[in-house]
């Protein structure tokens, strides 16, 4: 079961989510602030962490930062809608998805699933991958660029791996939040332009001019042609 | 264009005025000076000519009986002596006729002068325009005393002195002339006071304009420059103080209205928190409720059920509150909008053809917000099968160009009876999506039809809470605004309601 390392403020949402969580079966961790919850994530090694925007002293949008400096733990934000300049400055921080408060147990499970779960690859493909520069490795789920090993957050892991797969094929961004966050429907096309944005800014020789993943002006994404 | 009108108008009435008196003021001046004059001058050559004809009559010594040769050339003396233009003189006794010029009988010499000749020994005269051209005719009887200090007797001859006035109506002609020649430079002087006088009118006038426009499109500090003390200027100071009472009132009711909106979502905020921990723990509880006892039991569930409610009315509650603050963004994509409808429809289990009927061609491709879009439709679809009666349709099209709706609202007789939201309407020309949701039910009361789009509008008096939050429709009528588009109410002729919701095909640039 996933341990998961909850970072929320407000003593009621933590102590509601840790029970829901608990009761489905998760190894839940709390922390009430950002730098408890940075301690805790070197002693409690979480598979997964739930993390408030909104926190005392230093918030959500820095310890988001820190941790993907620091490693490819996945993130989950919980936001309020509405703080529509948290999501995006989350997102472009590294989270890899976010939750609305307030949110039913069912709903964060599924979320959770979600990030941790890895895409279903198709038999019968060679280990390694070689698209120009990059090396795809998908069963060890490591991305190299000219031999230099890339740290890429779970959901740009994801999203590069599902691009990949099919080379030339364009996704439109509703088609991505199915397949790689596996969003039931509607979800936040933000989501998947921040993440395209990061993967960029690590795989590109020029993220202004990109090579490997290109922009259809109103269709969507596609891996190349290279 | 009105105001251009307008302004010309004035500009041109006050020119119009400013010569009118420049005209009235030169005719009259120039007519009575014209008529003062000629009397002067025709008078002052008629008293002269008529003394010193008079003079030269009485002095004239006639022997009686008249010879005729021997008074010819008295005539002819005394013609050369005329003042102050020479004259012809003529003569009358009985039938005699005798002149110092060529012809014996003058043409301009009028009975009445001849009669008021023998009437007048004094002598008469009389002013003769003959062939345009002007004469002075004099009449002196001729008389004799019989003696010394004697009464004087006509002695029957008349004499007429004939004076031509060409010099003296030559002299009012040239005052005629000066007096013209005078006039046009002088209206075409008075155009410039004139031209000033509108300009120092109009200015003001213009300023006073434009600053009530800028009022008007919101640019409250407008103020005008005030110069001088006139009325004009009052008016100006008058329009500057209501400007700043109008800022400051309405200043006031912004400022109150941003702390009631910022009110409103500072609750939902503090709201959400707690509702945050509660909400996830409701699952705990509708899963231990079956094991304790029932009146705990039902009390556990109530919670539960009313904790997810809440939760759905806050958050409608946040989201009116970003409309409401303009707070709202739009997160467009380019969507197969059926493919939207049917995530929708698919997503809450509208799947059952007995419940919600579908008309979705594929193809359309529309720029939206889908979560807000998702929105809009939901809650349509939710609000005819909770409101009206299954089977609800939904039918998706497009138009080419906007279709006006019916502005009146229920009670047209022909028409299906409606009710429209104002909202911006985007160019007629822009092709729409246009997504109908219409139920099998009886149809939406006539006073009901007005007020569907309002918040926490409750149909009947008793004021039963609805399933929903009361915001559903609200929130519809602000997500289509926001998306540029129009969602109208109406009953169709085969009764239910049809909410018909229109959005531009791209409302708005991509985002991405």
């Amino acid at each position: 079961m996933p341990r998961v390392l909850l970072i929320e403020d407000d003593a009621s949402v933590r102590a509601g989510i840790e029970l829901g969580l608990r009761r489905r079966g998760h190894d839940v961790r709390t922390a009430p602030t950002g730098e408890a919850g940075l301690a805790a994530i070197g002693e409690f090694h979480p598979d997964l962490l739930l993390l408030d925007l909104m926190l005392p002293g230093m918030n959500g949008v820095q310890v988001c930062r820190r941790v993907r400096e620091a490693g490819q733990l996945p993130i989950i934000m919980l936001t309020a809608r509405g703080d529509d300049f948290d999501v995006v400055v989350g997102l472009e921080a590294g989270a890899d998805d976010y939750i609305v408060k307030p949110a039913r147990t069912e709903v964060i499970e599924a979320r959770v699933r979600a990030v941790l779960r890895r895409i279903e690859e198709p038999a019968g493909r060679a280990d390694v991958e070689f698209h120009g520069d990059l090396a795809i490795d998908r069963v060890a789920l490591n991305v190299a660029k000219a031999g230099q090993r890339l740290s890429l957050a779970p959901s740009e892991l994801k999203l590069l791996l599902y691009l990949s797969a099919a080379p030339e094929q364009v996704f439109s961004r509703q088609q991505l939040l199915e397949q790689v966050w596996e969003h039931g429907y509607h979800g936040d096309a933000r989501l998947v332009d921040a993440c395209v944005r990061r993967l960029r800014n690590k795989i590109e020789d020029v993220p202004a001019s990109p090579r490997y993943i290109q922009t259809l002006r109103g269709f969507g994404y596609r891996f190349g042609p290279l | 264009m009105s105001h251009r009108k307008a302004r010309a108008g004035l500009r041109t009435r006050l020119v119009l005025a400013f010569l009118l008196v420049a005209v009235v003021s030169a005719v009259s001046t120039a007519v009575l000076t014209y008529r003062a004059a000629r009397t002067a001058i025709l008078q002052q050559a008629q008293d002269t000519a008529v003394s010193s004809f008079r003079d030269r009559a009485q002095s004239l010594v006639v022997q009686l009986p008249v010879q005729p040769s021997v008074l010819q050339g008295q005539l002819r003396q005394m013609a050369r002596e005329g003042k102050p233009h020479p004259w012809v003189v003529f003569a009358e006794y009985g039938s005699l006729r005798l002149s110092s010029g060529t012809r014996p009988v003058s043409t301009v010499i009028t009975p009445a002068l001849r009669r008021a000749a023998l009437a007048h020994p004094r002598g008469s005269f009389q002013r003769v325009d003959e062939h345009g051209r002007p004469w002075l005719t004099i009449a002196v009887p001729t008389v004799f005393r019989p003696w010394p200090g004697a009464a004087a007797r006509p002695t029957g001859l008349t004499l007429y002195a004939v004076m031509p006035l060409t010099d003296e109506e030559a002299s009012v002609q040239a005052m005629v002339t000066a007096a013209r020649d005078g006039a046009v430079p002088g209206l075409a002087l008075a155009l410039v006071p004139a031209l000033l006088a509108a300009r120092s009118v109009l200015r003001p006038v213009r300023d006073l304009r434009r600053a009530a426009r800028n009022m008007g499109s919101g640019r409250l500090d407008t103020r005008i420059q005030v110069k001088g003390g006139d009325e004009l200027s009052d008016l100006a100071r008058t329009f500057n103080e209501s400007a700043v009472e109008l800022e400051r009132t309405v200043g006031e009711l912004r400022d109150a209205e941003a702390r009631a909106r910022r009110f409103a979502s500072d609750v939902s905020h503090e709201l959400r928190t707690p509702l945050a921990g509660m909400l996830a723990v409701t699952e705990v509880l509708d899963e231990d409720a079956a094991r304790l006892a029932p009146d705990t039991a039902a009390a556990v569930r109530l919670i539960s059920t009313e904790t997810g409610r809440l939760a759905v009315l806050v958050e409608d509650l946040m989201e009116i509150s970003r409309f409401d603050a303009r707070a709202a963004e739009l997160n467009t994509d380019e969507v197969d909008v059926a493919q939207v409808i049917r995530k929708t429809l698919a997503a809450r289990q509208w799947t059952d053809p007995a419940q919600v009927v579908t008309d979705l061609p594929d193809g359309i491709r529309a720029r939206l917000d889908p979560r807000r879009f998702d929105v809009v439709v939901a809650n349509l679809v939710a609000n005819a099968l909770r409101h009206g009666a299954p089977p609800v349709r939904v039918r998706l099209s497009v138009t080419p160009r906007t279709t006006a709706p019916p502005a009146s609202p229920a009670g047209a007789a022909a028409a299906p009876a409606s009710v429209s939201s104002a909202a911006p309407v985007p160019p007629a020309a822009a092709a729409r999506i246009v997504v109908e949701v219409a139920d099998s039910g009886p149809g939406i009361p006539a006073d009901v039809l007005p007020h569907i789009f309002e918040r926490f509008y409750k149909a009947d008096a008793a004021r039963r809470r609805s399933q929903g939050s009361g915001l559903g429709l609200a929130i519809t009528l602000e997500n289509v605004h926001l998306h540029g588009g129009t969602v109208r109410a109406a009953n169709s002729p085969e009764g239910g309601a049809v909410l018909t919701v229109e959005i531009p095909l791209r409302c708005a640039e991509a985002t991405a």
